[in-house]
């Protein structure tokens, strides 16, 4: 076993899958070279497996985008890297018009398996251009699949079975987790984490909170200072962005009957909404509480001054004051 | 003063229970909590805790004497003040008739004097859903139980509470009235008796087993279906991983699960086989809980696998596991015995090719997974033989509602869903 934290846990899957799949390449702005990423999340990478499979591409991300399909569609895979998930936008057309559809327009000839990792989230001081989520944008697109590890492990497992995948897969990664969370891992064992499944982090019969990204964190420490007053909170993290798990969610939904909703993103038009409605569709008669959302205001994202910054994004004292009153109602 | 503790009800659909042994005996003091005797229901032993503290006084059921939900078992001098006693007599006169003879729960007799201010100032309390739901399904006076939520609002957890709690509820509306003929009762003469036989009553489990396969043959009328299907590929899968599973789950792999697998997904797409026929109604079930057979000595237990169609191959095999070995070191609790939805019964395992299965009342089906076993079988091309592994399936269904058409559209899901088993699947 060896401690290490998110980012290296990007990298081993990265690492452990340019070993198996000679087919796989991985590139973007700063991906090669001895940087290895602006967040070195290929770092070391290049020099193991030459430029040829681990390189830096053009400042355009709709090329990015487009070369990668376009080695799907020859039999490869890719691990395409946006710099930040802010960047994506020149992409979009050929992420939902192209990748998205391919299986769909070619009746399942050809393929797009790609990766699109993209570093999402504030709290860096990064403004606008390097905090936003953007997951909204790319939410219900049949065809392209929308993940997000919370969780270190997940990191490694969830990027491997995206990378296996034959599916596009929209990867997203919270910049703030890259470095705050770390978890033993043994560098031997296989993960292959379900790309589809959300997941039960915590067992509760009070309340049920989901989450994802830093926000999950925020949740998490609140159910453990709320198990000290006795309230035992079911926490889930729904990972799986789009399509969304319907199962474990509503069994989640109809345990407790009072169910909150917590993303960094803002509330409205976002997954919380969709995840809203799943519950209501399937579990209403179990309800005991108005489903509730927190989540960002809806404004642009992000301010850059600090104080605004810290309005903008959920914190970790509201998760824990919402938690608590829900549990009470 | 004198309080009559009567017979909790000891798990849903459970109605009578038999005294297994008295923890206590009269003149001890009991603290309210304490164990006072241990109770067998159908297939589980349970211990009864004390409703209240106080002085046994008298036991009113021996030993081996089976009563029904709500009998009074055990007299307790009790040193009640005079509050306790004027909330009592509150309770008598506000209770439905079922209950006015027995003694109010704790939580009740708190209900009364705790009853919040709020409430009375509003046009009448609004109920969530789930609250509104159960309150209907039970049958239950919400002023009788006392709210804990936001200005005394009724919570769901507080109504659960109060069912769990209160010792003789009304059956739930779901519950099909009991109208056929338990097996009937040994007779004193017994028929074709030979000198040198010996006779010896039957435990009360092999006796409950009894009252419900009678009760089931009884009322469904059984229809049965058998298809066959070629698993070649699932014991190639199964051979390639059963050292490795072994070694790191620390238990066998064995086919069964893989079979519950099979009939999970094929139960999402078939919810009429998933369901009950009870009084003309047809309750579908959204749930798929399995209940599997599993045989301790002369016992059969059927224990539930919750949610199996959310499981994996391994997450079934885990539960099969942990339910078994429950069952057979004692450990099984009422809770890992009830919300069975469909059954399915590993009869293969006693080397059976074919049997007609009797439907677990009131499940609507119960499917009968036989041995697997080589064959003779011709080729796609139908040129050459190759030997390949059979099994066969049995269905056994309520012909009032379920026909041949259903019955042959989930066999041959169960069947497609077979075929995913092959060498590379994913266990995890």
């Amino acid at each position: 076993m060896a401690e290490i934290d998110y980012l290296q846990a990007l990298n081993q899957a990265m690492d452990e899958e340019l070993a198996r799949d000679e087919t796989l390449t991985i590139f973007g702005e700063d991906v090669g070279g001895v940087k290895g990423g602006v967040f070195n999340a290929t770092q070391g990478l290049a020099q193991k497996y030459g430029d040829e499979r681990v390189f830096n591409s053009p400042l355009s991300e709709a090329e990015i985008a487009g070369l990668a399909i376009g080695l799907g569609v020859t039999g490869h895979h890719a691990v395409a890297e946006f710099q930040f998930a802010d960047y994506i936008l020149p992409a979009t057309n050929q992420i939902i018009s192209e990748a998205s559809r391919m299986r769909y327009r070619t009746q399942g000839d050809w393929t797009a398996p790609v990766v699109f990792r993209a570093p999402y989230g504030g709290g860096v001081g990064g403004g606008f251009y390097h905090s936003q989520s953007t997951e909204k944008v790319f939410m219900g697109q049949p065809g392209l699949r929308i993940v997000t590890p919370s969780t270190v492990r997940d990191a490694k497992g969830l990027l491997k079975s995206a990378i296996r995948c034959e599916d596009p897969v929209l990867f997203y990664e919270h910049k703030r987790l890259y470095h705050s969370i770390k978890a033993d891992i043994d560098p031997d064992e296989e993960i292959l984490t379900p790309i589809d499944k959300a997941q039960v982090l915590r067992e509760g019969d009070d309340l049920t909170v989901m989450s994802y990204g830093m926000t999950l964190q925020y949740v998490l420490q609140a159910a453990e200072a709320l198990a000290k007053k006795g309230i035992s909170t079911e926490v889930v993290d729904i990972r799986s962005l789009y399509p969304l798990d319907k199962a474990t969610i509503v069994a989640a939904a109809k345990k407790t009957g009072k169910v909150l909703l917590v993303n960094e993103d803002n509330q409205q038009g976002g997954i919380l909404g969709e995840i809203s409605a799943i519950i209501n569709e399937s579990a209403l008669f179990d309800l005991d509480a108005p489903i509730q959302r927190l989540a960002g205001p809806d404004t642009p994202a992000m301010p850059y001054a600090k104080n605004l910054e810290k309005a903008f994004l959920v914190q970790p004292d509201d998760v824990q004051a919402v938690m608590e009153k829900l549990a009470q109602f | 003063m004198q309080k009559e503790m009567t017979m909790p009800r000891l798990g849903e659909s459970v109605t009578e229970g038999t005294i297994v042994e008295w923890l206590v005996k009269v003149g001890d003091q009991v603290a309210e909590y304490d164990p006072i005797c241990e109770v067998q229901t159908v297939k589980v032993v349970a211990e009864v805790p004390a409703s209240f503290s106080g002085t046994v006084k008298e036991i009113l059921v021996p030993v081996d004497e089976t009563v029904s939900v709500g009998t009074p078992i055990v007299v307790m001098e009790t040193e009640a003040d005079a509050d306790a006693d004027a909330s009592d007599d509150d309770q008598t006169t506000t209770t439905p008739a079922p209950t006015t003879t027995q003694t109010p729960a704790t939580a009740a007799t708190t209900a009364a004097e705790s009853t919040p201010a709020a409430e009375t100032t509003t046009a009448g309390p609004r109920f969530s859903p789930a609250v509104a739901t159960l309150l209907s399904k039970y049958q239950l006076d919400p002023n009788q139980i006392t709210g804990t939520g936001h200005q005394g609002r009724l919570t769901r957890k507080d109504v659960e509470n109060f069912v769990a709690q209160r010792s003789q509820p009304q059956a739930p509306q779901s519950t099909p009235a009991k109208t056929v003929a338990q097996a009937k009762p040994v007779q004193s003469g017994l028929m074709g008796r030979l000198a040198t036989d010996t006779v010896q009553p039957a435990s009360s489990i092999r006796k409950a087993i009894a009252d419900h396969m009678v009760q089931s043959k009884a009322e469904i009328p059984h229809g049965w279906m058998m298809v066959e299907q070629d698993v070649s590929d699932l014991v190639k899968l199964r051979q390639s991983e059963k050292a490795k599973f072994q070694q790191l789950e620390g238990y066998k792999l064995t086919y069964f699960p893989f079979f519950v697998k099979a009939v999970a997904q094929a139960l999402v797409k078939h919810p009429r086989i998933n369901s009950s026929w009870q009084n003309n109604q047809i309750l579908t079930h959204h749930e798929i809980n399995i209940s599997i057979a599993v045989a301790k000595g002369d016992e059969l237990y059927v224990p539930v696998i919750k949610h199996a169609d959310n499981l994996s191959v391994k997450g079934i095999a885990s539960e099969i596991t942990r339910l078994a070995n429950a069952v057979r070191t004692g450990k099984i609790t009422a809770d890992d015995m009830q919300g069975g939805t469909f059954t399915v019964n590993n009869t293969g395992s006693f080397g059976s090719v074919a049997s007609m299965g009797i439907i677990n009342y009131p499940q609507a089906a119960i499917i009968q997974i036989e041995s697997i076993r080589k064959e003779l079988k011709p080729t796609p091309d139908g040129l050459g033989f190759k030997i390949a592994d059979m099994v066969n399936l049995s269905l056994s269904v309520d012909h009032r509602l379920l026909d041949g058409v259903a019955a042959g559209g989930f066999l041959k899901d169960v069947k497609a869903n077979l075929m995913q088993f092959k060498p590379g699947f994913e266990l995890y």
